[in-house]
């Protein structure tokens, strides 16, 4: 077991390396462009030069890759140009922001799509499993862009009843929360459930739960005690994995909201080429991918006992 | 025995018929019926935009912004749909935003395919090192949020139709390889395979002709999806307005720039997204229907 958790770790680090010499390659933007940025559009080109040979933007690519790597590792994320802050400054914040609200959408999406995948894939075919599965086609088609819309339409033109913009500029109110959070988990739940109900559709043509059925176990004991805890195991990988598709939907979401989080800045930092704040951005977006991946991989592992210790 | 070339040759209008009849089991499937009608739809609305659509995309009216569905246009005709912040015929954009969807999406989507495929049939024939070099690839693309690369990429390429074709191949690429590669793990160890091998035939012949149309069937269900989730990404980076460049008509575009009035005119934003979609809920239909054909023999 310590073998495999050393090899997914070290399988984890290499990736992100691997993953921080392409993003740097991919910035490698035009470096006069950023000195016009930063020091106006009346600056002389002697200016633009001295400004960039201060920062370092002159040495060479691989010199400066490892300066970057160097001191992102003891969490220097260099300045942005936007903000005229240090980066770790607005991203850490920024990050706790989108933690608050991806916490509440996985805190409503996941019970909401297993238990509606559950119902759906217990009895395969029936009415209320055809509508379960068409209602989840139905409202992943519709890109969050839209149902923000459509969703803001409804419940802030037509009812009045919520906020249209979450910018919380007097402090945290939840009210503001609704709409973002909504919009998220009508995308998102479509797929869990759709995942939970296959698994579950599986599990209930087993020979174990035809046993269980056979011997005269009441149908709610089969569901709860033998077909549940197995059909558990494969969403729980994309339960997981959808952390990773939450970091590209609040991109859209928190721009639409003006929701002060990780994806408003990483969109923020890319409209105003802030080229450290986007490297620390698309670091931390990365990061926390490849990092829950390697939970999914270990707690499937874990879960599965058919496939441990490989 | 029968002349093996003539039996080839006879063959030819019988494998025509076969894809005809291919397309028309989607009878058997309700949904896949809706999704097909609703692309249909889309698909001959993009055709006939030029003839349907009452305005040009760019005509301006300065006396009709934010003009109401159904009203009068300053020159006698009607805008069916409203008319956005420059006073355009929403109707007349919609029909050659689809216009541009119908162009970009199916042309990413397939260049993602081409790239896709190679990768994973070489991957996945030759094993070895080209395999592992290929997996790694893929897992350091997967790895990333996927609209983290899309803003990094547009952000250092700009954004134009031939990169966003680019950012979505690269993008989507490696997932294509990894499903092709799976199928053909699978496929490779069948008889026909080792037929073809014995005959002395070349790699290249076994990938192509061997292994992929027998891998056809689960590609073209996640070729449909796929094209639902291109569109989306299309209107995402347009909504963000990475996307294509205006002023031509493009959904996700249409909504950012009506996307400040939208409370107050709510026809500009909501007709662009019922449009984008339905388009989407057609090609999840459709490979939904597809999908469930497939299972049944």
């Amino acid at each position: 077991m310590v073998i495999f958790l050393a090899k997914r770790f070290a399988f984890m680090l290499l990736t992100m390396l691997a993953v921080s010499i392409l993003v740097f390659l991919l910035l490698q933007v035009d470096v006069a462009s950023i000195a016009t940025k930063v020091l106006g559009p009346y600056s002389t080109e002697e200016q633009r030069r001295l400004w960039l040979e201060a920062n370092g933007y002159m040495e060479p690519a691989v010199t400066r890759y490892f300066d970057w790597l160097g001191s992102m590792l003891v969490g220097d994320f260099g300045e942005s140009i936007r903000f005229r802050v240090p980066v770790s400054e607005v991203l850490w914040p920024r990050l706790g922001n989108t933690a608050i609200l991806g916490g509440l959408v996985f805190l409503i999406m996941v019970p909401l799509s297993l238990i509606l995948g559950v119902l759906a894939g217990m009895r395969e075919g029936s009415g209320l499993d055809r509508a379960i599965t068409i209602g989840a086609v139905i409202t992943t088609s519709v890109p969050e862009f839209a149902s923000a819309v459509l969703l803001a339409f409804i419940f802030v033109f037509w009812l009045g009843w919520l906020p249209g913009t979450s910018g919380m500029t007097e402090g945290f109110d939840l009210s503001q929360m609704v709409l973002p959070v909504m919009v998220l988990v009508l995308y998102g739940f479509g797929y869990i459930t759709r995942m939970m109900r296959a698994s579950m559709a599986e599990v209930m043509q087993s020979a174990y739960i035809r046993t269980a059925n056979l011997k005269g176990l009441p149908y709610r004991r089969v569901i709860l005690k033998h077909a549940l805890r197995n059909a558990l195991i494969a969403p729980f990988t994309v339960i997981i994995l959808q952390i990773n598709w939450l970091l590209s939907g609040v991109i859209v979401v928190e721009f639409f909201f003006s929701y002060k989080g990780f994806g408003q800045l990483l969109y923020e930092a890319s409209t105003n080429k802030d080229i450290d704040l986007i490297l620390g951005c698309s670091m931390v977006a990365v990061f926390v991918a490849v990092g829950t991946q390697t939970i999914a991989d270990i707690g499937y592992t874990y879960l599965n006992p058919r496939i441990r210790f490989t | 025995m029968t002349d093996p070339a003539a039996d080839a040759v006879s063959r030819r209008p019988n494998r025509l018929l076969g894809v005809l009849k291919g397309i028309a089991l989607i009878r058997e499937s309700t949904v896949g019926m809706i999704g097909m009608g609703l692309v249909g739809f889309w698909v001959v609305m993009a055709i006939l935009a030029p003839v349907l659509a009452p305005y040009d995309q760019l005509a301006q009216f300065a006396s009709a912004t934010y003009a109401k569905p159904l009203t009068a246009a300053p020159d006698g005709g009607t805008f069916w749909l409203g008319a956005d912040p420059l006073g355009r015929d929403i109707l007349s954009r919609i029909l050659y935003g689809a216009q541009r969807v119908m162009i970009y999406a199916p042309l990413a989507t397939l260049c993602a395919y081409a790239v896709g495929i190679a990768m994973g049939l070489a991957a996945g024939y030759k094993r070895g090192w080209i395999d592992d070099v290929l997996s790694r690839i893929s897992d350091i693309i997967l790895s990333f949020p996927i609209l983290v690369l899309y803003v990094v990429i547009i952000f250092r390429f700009g954004a134009s139709g031939v990169n966003i074709v680019l950012a979505v191949t690269f993008a989507s690429g490696p997932g294509i390889m990894r499903i092709v590669r799976g199928l053909v793990l699978d496929l490779r160890n069948r008889d026909y395979v080792a037929a073809a091998q014995t005959r002395g035939e070349s790699a290249w012949y076994i990938m192509f002709v061997e292994i992929l149309p027998n891998a056809r069937g689960p590609l073209i269900v996640d070729a449909c999806l796929r094209l639902g989730y291109t569109i989306i990404t299309i209107g995402v980076l347009g909504f963000l307005g990475l996307g294509l460049p205006p002023p031509h008509a493009d959904w996700g575009g249409m909504i950012n720039e009506a996307r400040g009035m939208a409370l107050y005119a709510p026809h500009m934003t909501l007709f662009p997204c019922i449009a984008i979609c339905s388009l989407v809920l057609g090609f999840n239909l459709l490979a939904d229907g597809l999908r469930e054909i497939s299972l049944k023999d």
